[in-house]
């Protein structure tokens, strides 16, 4: 049996609407918070982008796994599974 | 134009000048359907820094799922600046991703000698344009 890839729902900011036509909650599949990234970006074009520096997270973006901020458990690595929820927020920051 | 109570300025300001020389952040919510501001909540300056700020992000994550739950909106995010004018930086103006939400900026450098700097801002697209302060 094909072992299914899970999908699951992503909660969008303001700031990414313009990506999404306006919809604040999409859904993309992925095993990994990687591969959800990659699906993400061929849905929405140039959600990646928003997102990944250099292959990685960018700094300034907080991504979370259900409760969990990502940075704390495997970043892009993260595994996926069906029912987990996804909430991207850009960092409130700045300096003087 | 930011309409704001002055127990909101104060709380704003009292807040600012207790965590000194450190930089001091947080907001008011308000109703979504009025977007007046109704509720301070304080957030920790997760950089514990005189010259940068960031929402800890567990509280963060709280502070925006209780919103959604009480259809709030970030009306007010405000820091300090504790050293230089209450004035976006090019950082504030980057990384400010609210473009509803008014940016309130506090300052509490020396030279003020406990006067008040209090000037509010829209940051859209990378551009800060000051907007007028009505205190009731």
């Amino acid at each position: 049996m094909a072992v299914s890839t899970p999908e699951i729902d992503i909660r969008i900011p303001t700031i990414l609407l313009p990506y999404t036509s306006g919809e604040k909650s999409v859904q993309a599949s992925g095993s990994t918070l990687a591969e959800l990234v990659a699906d993400l970006d061929r849905r929405f074009p140039g959600m990646g982008e928003r997102l990944l520096e250099d292959g990685k997270l960018r700094r300034f973006i907080n991504v979370y796994l259900n409760d969990e901020d990502v940075r704390f458990i495997g970043s892009l690595d993260a595994p996926i599974s069906s029912g987990d929820s996804l909430t991207i927020l850009p960092a409130v920051a700045g300096g003087s | 134009m930011l309409s704001i109570s002055q127990e909101f300025v104060d709380a704003i300001y009292a807040h600012a000048r207790a965590d000194h020389p450190d930089e001091a952040c947080g907001v008011i919510v308000g109703p979504a359907s009025t977007g007046i501001p109704t509720r301070h909540i304080p957030m920790r300056n997760a950089a514990m820094s005189p010259t940068f700020y960031e929402f800890d992000s567990m509280e963060m994550l709280k502070l925006y799922r209780d919103l959604d739950d009480r259809d709030e909106v970030l009306v007010v995010i405000y820091h300090s600046h504790t050293s230089t004018q209450a004035h976006p930086s090019r950082t504030d103006i980057a990384y400010a991703s609210e473009p509803d939400a008014h940016y309130v900026l506090v300052s509490t450098r020396e030279e003020l000698a406990g006067a008040n700097e209090f000037r509010s801002f829209r940051i859209v697209d990378g551009v800060a344009t000051e907007e007028p302060v009505q205190i009731r």
